[in-house]
């Protein structure tokens, strides 16, 4: 067992259990909505999804009660060390995603791009910043204009006049 | 021999320096799609087809079939680079090809599965070019029943083998199915669990969830050690093609039944990303230290890279003799034929043949082309692991987030992505296996439509399964298969019983 | 693939009609001109407005960025395949300055397509080109949208269905193919749920008395080939999606479901001609359907706006590339705009809706 501190195999255990049950459970709720036996086309939609929710149910549960019964020897899932990286990867990454629908994906991975080189990597600001709109730029000429696949796209483009 | 006499009229054809050159955008145009996750083939000839209006049919068909070449080739860049496939059929060649470059050994898999796509394309050309009539006909006896034996196999072939605890395996498969549902139900019609969201109406793609799954949680598990990738020291020297291709041979066995695998999966078409599973689940199987796979086997990437270019090639035929596509590439490609006036299906064969044999030809050669460019890049490929990992990272959720985008241009996708990404992370820390997951996601939708149309014919017989000795066989081997952990299982008892020195035999899920 | 399926995904609008129904002007026209006359007659009336206001777009209004053209159906479908081939047009004869951008929206039937077109309200930039499922989505799943919520640019065509049947089975007429119905369950095999193939399915078994077991695909082409290789008994394919295997002899047509014969007299087989096929009410069958192949746009555009994709698509019909698809798929070359478009359209849809209802296929 490591002296390290953080989070408890055992808690991530019982949690990855629990909502797969859950999402188990979801499946045979909606399933039952909608039919499970035979209808007049076939087995009903919803007789698949009603086995596997019960399936995933059982199997989980059996998870469950093995996660229960080793947590006190269980690990460290990680370390808050660890986590505190996985963080800044993560926390950076949902704001990404989350800025697209406002920004647009260009300026939000010209963003994300300078952020990391920046914080990550300690480049300076500037050459950060440089290969944010390097990347930016190149991705919409492969992509809007090249590929003429439309991406989203935020006020600055429709400013530019796309 | 006619075809022979027709297909030299083919090369003729394709020869010109016009057409050579169409070919080369073509592959390179391929190999970018390929590269980047969510841009398939089909985007890139979607994309082109309208500028080849203004060439000669055979012209435009060949820079087409040559980004459908070049795609097939660059599926396996992203995958064993940064275990993230760049199209469904490479998810295969991340089990053991990402391994690999972990171990700085990016450049030997690079090699292999190019080597390999190749020899499982030319395998599928061949047959394409003498026995195609006769393989044609074979896949109009495919029905519903027919169509699930051959899913069913793909699963047992692969199922059993897995390596997590067997419960987590059954979650993690299960999850899989469940997550293949959501969306419309195409034999009735009716929307599943989608709890009254329009976003989940279009269901959980599965490039979407493996770009997640596979891609970010990879980021996240590295990043755990520090901010760098491993495997960044790959040797790089041009010899590293020369000294795989001097191993290859000794594989041969595993090539040609990975090819065969890939033809008949193509032909009967149940296409390319099937095929893959099930070769490297039978390679799997039929090695003598089967537990090593997925941790850097050379034969982890040969299997599953021949079978998808194999089965990839041999889409081609029922889609050129019956008109049905194995693929959405293939599909696009078919469309062009159209617009040029010509009608896949049986007459083309007979009153297109200038064109059917340039076409033939253009594979031969759009393959060769293809292997050497993709060749020639390898160590500019491998060399991408040595750029900082701050700025790799960052290049990586970009295009990933792109990629999930465009599979089917929705925002929504980019924030499932990240959702699936954290799920991936967790999972992977747990030991759940994620290869289940996503088998069952990519072919739980189609197995579930067969099994259905199967019953609606029958009108709910179980019989239809073995009603004749085509599907009856299928079914037979499938059970084989997935029986043979159980039996190995109790062999494996009966050894250790007697010599305490039992080989390692897959567990059972 | 375009013969894939001209509705591998659930397809284009549709116009089903029973004896009586479609009265009105657009179903007079329909029913009472040959094809021909009708286009260049009655259909030139449908086009009156439109044929003014090509000249008056090009001053008042242009698209200023790509343009978006939305199908709202899988990649490699019919209704793709005809979005790619305007595409393919507009950027050959360079109709257009801005490009034009496929953009697949399949999900959930189409709906997924059908909703993003609805939220762009007033959005010059996007076009949506529509199949059945414009009327059939809707009705079967519940998902909030109606053609209503979009502004009808123009008819295109309307998509044939033909009876199919494998050429060695016995039946070589509708009479001994409803006979034999009536004997055992026949299985008829077709392109997606609840959609046009199944409701041509009920029609079929309104008119013969016969019931059917339906098997739905996932595209036309692989309906075809499962029909030849005998794994249902009859299909209703489109003409592009099962003409090769028929002059290959491998299918055989019963009947087009139309109210006239399709107007095709070149030889497609050593005896028979798309015009030799008997309609469904010469053989005795009261069934007529044809599917819609139109354009729409948001709702809340203005009339400059959609005056432009009017006389953008009207020099798109005037291409060869375009009567050469239409030859081939053996299309309804019916066209409509305007005012007489919508009321075809409020027709084909409750229409539907009493189809729907009839068959229990309402959500």
């Amino acid at each position: 067992m490591s002296a390290e501190r953080g989070l408890r195999m055992g808690v991530v255990e019982v949690g990855t259990a629990l909502a797969f049950a859950l999402a188990g459970a979801a499946a045979i709720g909606d399933s039952l909505r909608i039919g499970t036996g035979w209808g007049s086309d076939g087995p009903k939609s919803g007789t698949f999804p009603f086995w596997i929710g019960l399936i995933l149910i059982a199997a989980s549960t059996a998870t469950l009660v093995q996660a229960v019964r080793s947590r006190a020897e269980s690990g460290l899932f990680a370390s808050w060390a660890q986590l505190r990286l996985v963080a800044s990867v993560l926390v950076p990454t949902a704001v990404y995603v989350g800025a697209i629908p406002f920004t647009g994906i260009y300026v939000a991975s010209a963003a994300l791009v300078a952020w990391f080189m920046h914080r990550l990597g300690g480049f300076g600001w500037a050459r950060s910043a440089a290969a944010g709109l390097a990347v930016a730029v190149a991705c919409f000429l492969l992509f809007e204009i090249w590929f003429l696949v439309q991406l989203p796209k935020g006020p600055l483009e429709t400013w530019l006049g796309y | 021999m006619e075809e022979l006499g027709l297909l030299m009229q083919g090369f003729v054809v394709v020869m010109e320096p016009q057409n050579l050159l169409l070919m080369l955008v073509g592959i390179a145009l391929g190999v970018l799609i390929g590269v980047l996750p969510g841009l398939g083939g089909a985007n890139g000839i979607a994309i082109l087809l309208p500028l080849t209006f203004a060439m000669p049919p055979v012209s435009a068909i060949i820079m087409l079939s040559c980004i459908y070449w070049g795609a097939l080739f660059g599926g396996a860049i992203t995958s064993i680079l940064f275990n993230i496939p760049g199209e469904p059929w490479s998810v295969a060649t991340t089990f053991d090809g990402y391994p690999m470059a972990q171990q700085g050994k990016a450049a030997e898999a690079l090699t292999a599965a190019f080597t390999s796509s190749f020899v499982g394309a030319f395998v599928a050309i061949v047959m394409i070019t003498f026995i195609a009539p006769v393989i044609a006909g074979f896949a109009l006896r495919f029905g519903p029943p027919e169509f699930f034996a051959v899913m069913f196999l793909s699963f047992a072939s692969f199922v059993g083998m897995s390596k997590g605890p067997p419960m987590k395996t059954v979650c993690a498969m299960m999850l899989g199915f469940l997550l293949a549902a959501v969306g419309m139900d195409t034999v009735t019609g009716q929307l599943r669990m989608t709890f009254g969201s329009t976003e989940m109406i279009r269901g959980f793609d599965f490039l979407v969830a493996v770009i997640g799954l596979f891609g970010i949680s990879e980021i996240l598990c590295s990043i755990e050690d520090g901010l760098r990738f491993k495997g960044e020291r790959a040797r790089i020297d041009a010899r590293v093609v020369l000294k795989v291709w001097a191993s290859l041979p000794k594989h041969w066995w595993l090539a040609l039944r990975s090819s065969l695998i890939g033809c008949w999966m193509g032909i009967t078409p149940a296409g390319a990303t099937p095929a893959s599973f099930m070769s490297y689940g039978v390679a799997r199987r039929m090695a003598k230290d089967g537990a090593s796979f997925g941790k850097g086997r050379i034969e982890g990437v040969i299997a599953p890279e021949t079978a998808a270019h194999a089965a990839g090639t041999s889409a081609l035929l029922p889609m050129l003799t019956l008109g049905v596509p194995g693929s959405p590439t293939a599909a696009v490609l078919l469309g062009g034929l159209i617009m040029w006036g010509l009608q896949p299906g049986p007459m083309l064969f007979v009153e297109q043949k200038d064109f059917v044999w340039g076409l033939i030809a253009s594979m031969y050669l759009g393959n060769v082309v293809g292997l050497i460019v993709v060749l020639v890049a390898v160590p500019w490929f491998a060399a991408i692991l040595r750029v900082p990992f701050s700025i790799i990272a960052a290049i990586i959720l970009v295009v990933c987030a792109i990629g999930a985008f465009t599979v089917s241009n929705a925002e929504f996708d980019i924030t499932l992505m990240l959702i699936f990404g954290v799920i991936g992370y967790v999972l992977k820390k747990l030991d759940y296996p994620l290869a289940p997951l996503v088998l069952a996601l990519v072919l739980g939708d189609r197995t579930e439509e067969a099994f259905r149309q199967s019953l609606l014919i029958s009108q709910g017989s179980l019989g239809v399964f073995f009603s004749n000795w085509l599907v009856s066989s299928i079914m037979a081997l499938g059970f084989a298969l997935l029986l043979w952990p159980v039996v190995s299982w109790v062999l494996e008892r009966f050894n250790a019983h007697r010599s305490r020195t039992g080989p390692a035999l897959p567990r059972g899920a | 693939m375009i013969y894939l399926n001209f509705r591998r995904n659930p397809g284009v609008v549709t116009r089903f009609q029973d004896r009586n129904a479609m009265p009105g002007k657009a179903g007079m026209m329909l029913k009472g001109c040959s094809r021909r006359s009708l286009l260049m007659g009655a259909g030139a009336a449908a086009l009156a407005p439109s044929l003014s206001s090509p000249a008056l777009a090009q001053r008042g209004w242009e698209p200023n960025r790509p343009v978006q053209f939305i199908v709202p159906a899988g990649t490699g479908g019919g209704a793709d395949q005809m979005a790619r081939v305007i595409q393919g047009i507009v950027s050959k004869h360079k109709l257009m300055r801005q490009p034009m951008v496929v953009v697949n929206k399949a999900g959930g039937a189409g709906a997924e397509g059908f909703l993003e077109a609805k939220g762009a309200r007033g959005n010059p930039h996007m076009i949506v080109i529509t199949l059945s499922n414009l009327f059939t989505t809707p009705l079967a799943t519940g998902v909030p949208f109606n053609w209503q919520d979009l502004t009808p640019v123009a008819m295109l065509a309307l998509d044939e269905f033909v009876l199919w049947v494998n050429a060695e089975s016995p039946w070589k007429t509708v009479a001994e193919f409803a006979a034999a119905a009536k004997q055992e369950r026949l299985k008829l095999g077709g392109t997606g749920s609840k959609q046009e193939d199944q409701i041509i399915g009920v029609a079929l078994s309104k008119a013969t008395g016969a019931q059917f077991t339906y098997v739905p695909y996932r595209g036309g082409g692989e309906v075809a080939v499962q029909l030849v290789g005998k794994h249902v008994d009859l299909t209703v394919n489109n003409p592009i999606e099962a003409v090769t295997h028929w002059r290959s002899g491998a299918l055989r047509p019963l009947c087009v479901f139309d109210s006239q014969r399709l107007a095709n007299t070149e030889k497609m087989t050593d005896t028979m001609a798309w015009s030799d096929i008997p309609t469904a009410k010469e053989s005795g069958l009261d069934v007529e359907y044809l599917m819609l192949r139109g354009i729409f746009m948001p709702a809340g555009v203005q009339p400059a706006q959609l005056a432009f994709y009017e006389g953008l698509l009207e020099k798109v019909r005037e291409t060869p590339d375009w009567r050469e698809l239409m030859q081939q798929g053996a299309f309804n070359t019916t066209t409509m705009t305007g005012d007489t478009f919508r009321e075809w359209l409020t027709k084909e849809e409750a229409k539907h809706k009493t189809l729907m209802q009839e068959a229990g296929f309402l959500a």
